[in-house]
């Protein structure tokens, strides 16, 4: 059990951590190709090595070794189907945020700002705003930190009691989209969306809904944050949250190594509700998990303007969850996948391990946050709402983002233990978007203008 | 052991699934690229154009020329840049193999990466425009040509092919040392460039873009392997080794 849990990468906030039950030697996947380049030196090695020797003794070991190097490859191509199935969900969010964007005026309306960024950005001087923005994101980045410690607190000591409920964020989705509707049907259909999302999230489900369901609930999420941040503020938020986040997870203090530490310890799942999984493997192990898994899960509401959405939620509630806890989870939420991912991994993972071994390797599966969707989609939503290059600077985005989740996972292979999800693809996307935004599209336009294709 | 029969069956299964991923991650590194080119290109017409003086137009159309020529010349650097990196993978991916043969050939990766260029390029190109094609107005209204929006798509469209024929021409070259073919392809590409800027007047920038793609696509299509044999038995759906029917 021990020697297994060794072996697994853990998965945190935008995290992603891959299942390699046998293999020892770094491990690249299809995307890895420029780093292939190294391992392939290596493999070439033990190639060698275990052709030369031919003793008995060393018999079993080349077995063992050929088993790894099967095993490897293996990884290699399900690495690749995996980073794939990664693609599929975060393209879909981010289509799904940047549609409801240019759609709906709702989110592109100035309707106020969320109560965790208090200065507003409609000031007189460049440097008045350059201000206010800084601070915003300092409170926002502050009150995320204090949450996540907070969390690794409660995890800890085993505060499971969580609260959760959804319904709520669903009417946000029907209210969006203006459609003339009654009362009777609205409150109907919500009820059941949001009824049949608790179900799948949290208990037994097909994988697809779940997978769904959990898009949907990132970009609603990123939909809010596209609304309710001005704009210096979000892009100083997702830079800095990125860098919070590649602090969080690689420094040994960081709360959320600890998590995933604590996690892998106890070989616990962890919020089901918060990580995008792109296999089935820990739904079969659902059943043993369900107690905790209930307790942990936490569907809270995204919506943090209206009060009402608290005493709904209240309501809702099965369990005792103090507001605290709620705060917590809409805290989380935003960056909770943080912290989910890497133990529902471990969890998944640490269960039955001779089972496991025998499962078809496709079931391995691949683990991101949804804070890493939330924060991808907000960034190319923010792209769409907000630059003058319009379409070209979300492509740019758009394209950034997948390359940066390509390069991650790629890391994943070869460093094999928990990573941040969120640095490097929100680092290019960033770039790109400035750098779009302000050079290429006079650029384009001018082509545009005159004809001129290159 | 019957976990390690297990694996090596289950290794079987996934050397095809695996191969199938690669070309369709590689769409997006090679997206990539070509937006890496761009960038670097506009960041030179920028400065050239903040250096300069905003209010001479032929000063700022010559720029704008110079511009579209240095990004030609980008856009290909950033191909060859490709073409490197992919010959390490696939070296890579050969040692990684059981039985010491890449699972995905460099062709199938020039077609992919010229597909990818193409791709990106196209969009880049068109997007805003179908996006205002939506919107209320009138083409041409000011004087300009009626036309505007069929022939960008059919000058997109072109370029698009051309993209994935160059990059097969451009791998091959590279693979076999020969420099001419990748010659060709850069001047072609200046070419077709340069051509657009006969714009408005179509008939001087898609004719001679078409023709060059018609043959730029039968060279790719004979460097793949392909001969006037195989296009005539395909076309007659005859079976590779078979006589042809009487009377076809």
């Amino acid at each position: 059990m021990t020697e297994l849990s060794a072996h697994l990468p853990q998965f945190q906030h935008g995290q992603l951590t891959e299942n390699f039950p046998d293999t020892h030697l770094s491990n690249t996947n299809d995307n890895s190709e420029r780093r292939r380049h190294d391992n392939s030196e290596r493999r070439r090695n033990d190639h060698a090595e275990s052709e030369t020797n031919g003793q008995p003794q060393n018999n079993i070991q080349q077995v063992v070794e050929q088993d790894e190097e099967e095993d490897e490859e293996l990884t290699l191509k399900y690495g690749a189907k995996h980073v794939i199935m990664l693609f599929v969900p975060v393209t879909l969010c981010m289509v799904v945020v940047v549609a409801t964007i240019k759609s709906v005026s709702f989110y592109t309306r100035k309707d106020g700002q969320l109560i965790y960024t208090p200065f507003t950005e409609e000031t007189e001087t460049v440097g008045q705003r350059a201000l206010n923005s800084i601070l915003n994101a300092a409170i926002m980045i502050s009150v995320i930190i204090v949450m996540t410690i907070l969390l690794v607190v409660l995890y800890k000591y085993r505060c499971y009691k969580v609260s959760s409920c959804a319904s709520f964020i669903y009417y946000e989705v029907f209210k969006t989209y203006n459609v003339a509707m009654d009362y009777i049907t609205v409150a109907l259909m919500i009820w059941n969306f949001g009824v049949v999302g608790m179900i799948c999230i949290h208990w037994k489900g097909p994988l697809r809904l779940q997978q769904a369901y959990l898009i949907m609930i990132s970009a609603l999420m990123a939909l809010v944050f596209i609304k309710y941040l001005p704009e210096w503020t979000a892009w100083l938020i997702l830079a800095v949250i990125s860098v919070y986040d590649l602090v969080a997870v690689l420094c040994p203090k960081g709360p959320l190594r600890m998590l995933v530490e604590t996690a892998q310890e106890r070989n616990e799942t962890l919020f089901p509700a918060l990580i995008y999984s792109s296999t089935m493997i820990w739904l079969v192990n659902m059943a043993e998990e369900d107690p905790e898994a209930q307790r942990k899960s936490k569907n809270s509401t995204y919506d943090k303007q209206a009060p009402a959405s608290q005493t709904q939620n209240e309501d809702a509630e099965a369990d005792d969850g103090g507001f605290s806890q709620e705060w917590q989870q809409q805290r989380d939420n935003r960056i909770g996948p943080i912290e989910s991912t890497p133990e529902s991994r471990a969890a998944v993972q640490a269960l039955p391990s001779n089972s496991q071994a025998s499962e078809d390797p496709e079931e391995r599966g691949v683990k991101l946050g949804l804070g890493d969707f939330i924060f991808y989609s907000v960034l190319v939503g923010k792209a769409s709402a907000t630059a003058s290059g319009d379409w070209n600077t979300t492509l740019a985005c758009f394209v950034a983002i997948l390359i940066g989740l390509c390069l991650t996972l790629l890391l994943l292979a070869i460093f094999k233990k928990a990573l941040p999800a969120l640095p490097i693809s929100i680092t290019f996307g960033l770039v790109f978007y400035f750098a779009t935004d302000n050079l290429v599209q006079p650029f384009m336009d001018q082509l545009a203008f005159h004809q001129f294709y290159i | 052991m019957a976990q390690g029969l297990g694996t090596a069956a289950r290794a079987q299964h996934s050397r095809g699934s695996g191969t199938a991923l690669v070309p369709a991650s590689s769409v997006s590194f090679r997206a990539f690229f070509w937006l890496v080119s761009l960038l670097l290109s506009s960041l030179i017409w920028f400065i050239a154009v903040k250096a300069s003086d905003p209010q001479d137009e032929r000063l700022q159309k010559g720029l704008l020329i110079f511009g579209v020529m240095f990004s030609v010349l980008l856009q290909e650097a950033f191909r060859f840049l490709y073409y490197k990196l992919l010959r390490k993978a696939i070296e890579g991916l050969v040692a990684l193999s059981e039985d010491g043969c890449s699972p995905i050939s460099i062709q199938q990766m020039a077609y992919v990466a010229g597909v990818g260029f193409g791709l990106m390029s196209g969009a880049f190109s068109m997007i805003n425009l179908l996006a205002d094609a939506l919107g209320p107005g009138t083409v041409g209204i000011h004087g300009d040509s009626q036309l505007y929006f069929l022939t960008s798509a059919f000058m997109t469209m072109v370029l698009i092919f051309l993209h994935t024929f160059w990059g097969i021409l451009f791998f091959h070259g590279c693979e076999h040392r020969r420099w001419w073919e990748i010659a060709a392809v850069i001047i072609m590409h200046l070419t077709v460039s340069g051509l657009s800027f006969c714009n408005p007047l179509y008939v001087g920038s898609l004719v001679p873009s078409y023709l060059l793609m018609a043959a730029a696509a039968a060279w790719a299509y004979v460097l793949s392997g392909g001969s006037a044999q195989n296009l005539r038995r395909f076309l007659l759906c005859l079976r590779s080794g078979a006589s042809p029917q009487p009377g076809s």
